[in-house]
């Protein structure tokens, strides 16, 4: 089981997202934005950080690297991809799921540990939760304000593609609360939230976001 | 070669808090009589002549604005 994880320049989490990997006992593969290869993996992550600095919009230059070009062909074909933070923004911009990121309505940097709410644990990346099971791993950033047209927002709701939702508060002005959404597939997920900073009590929370690298593992071996 | 201005706008649903904050610190600058304000994206684009309008609309639709939350307006102007 071989997991990658992106780097592109301005990437800030692909060193805690390989150890996430690594702890969920998959083999962590080094992806480079620059290179049009995946290397065979099983499954690609998309980690968070400021990728392109946000130039234009966050993720809008990252979407034209030439390694997404081929995680883009491969997702569309099954490949299990997980975003988070500027991951999520990244592969909004690149049409694999609806909806963009906004600027927090509080117009703060938003950094602490948040309550989410388990959605849909049928998707490739949540299937190691219970349904409605609260979790707490950390939210880090400024523009995590999930918007989209009403008639999208019907859809993933009426769909159950809103696979993480904030619990208690807000951080952002989110749209329903939306924390992280799924394609129609359930194997193409990205949330806000950043489960890779929360495997481990020692160094986070909670280890709440061991889950999420967990169940891609059963996915893969399932498919 | 032209100049073309591209102007991108926050769509009239999508909540702006930006130019909400620059709204609410113009009566504490004393300037009244401002009831609304967005805040949007100009570029300022060189081009050559043989740059197409449709050519410019794809630019402006598929990278310098993103359609889900954001309208364009493309406009030649005098160099």
């Amino acid at each position: 089981m071989r997991i990658g994880a992106v780097t592109f320049p301005g990437t800030l989490d692909d060193s805690d997202t390989i150890r996430a990997i690594k702890a969920s006992g998959a083999e962590a593969v080094a992806l480079w934005h620059g290179d049009a290869d995946l290397k065979g993996v099983d499954a690609v992550i998309l980690p968070g950080g400021f990728s392109y600095g946000d130039y234009l919009r966050a993720g809008a230059i990252a979407r034209f690297a030439p390694v997404m070009g081929e995680i883009i062909t491969a997702a569309r074909g099954g490949l299990p991809v997980l975003g988070i933070c500027n991951g999520f923004q990244v592969l909004c911009e690149a049409g694999l799921l609806p909806g963009a990121l906004l600027r927090n309505a509080g117009l703060h940097f938003v950094c602490r540990d948040q309550w989410l709410k388990v959605e849909n644990n049928a998707t490739a990346w949540s299937s190691r939760y219970e349904a409605g099971a609260e979790i707490i791993i950390p939210i880090k950033n400024m523009d995590g304000r999930f918007a989209a047209p009403k008639s999208v927002v019907d859809e993933l709701e009426g769909e159950g593609r809103v696979v993480f939702r904030y619990a208690g508060l807000n951080p952002n002005g989110s749209t329903d609360d939306i924390a992280g959404i799924s394609d129609p597939t359930g194997r193409i997920v990205g949330l806000m939230p950043h489960p890779e900073h929360a495997i481990d009590a020692l160094t986070g929370p909670s280890d709440d976001g061991l889950g999420m690298f967990l169940s891609v593992l059963d996915s893969v071996v399932a498919a | 070669m032209a100049r073309v201005v591209v102007d991108v706008m926050p769509k009239p649903e999508i909540l702006d808090p930006q130019g909400q904050a620059v709204a609410r610190a113009l009566p504490r600058l004393g300037f009244d009589g401002v009831s609304d304000v967005r805040q949007g994206k100009h570029f300022e684009l060189e081009v050559d002549d043989s740059v197409d309008d449709e050519t410019l609309a794809r630019i402006a639709e598929g990278f310098l604005s993103n359609p889900v939350v954001e309208d364009f307006v493309v406009r030649r102007v005098q160099a």
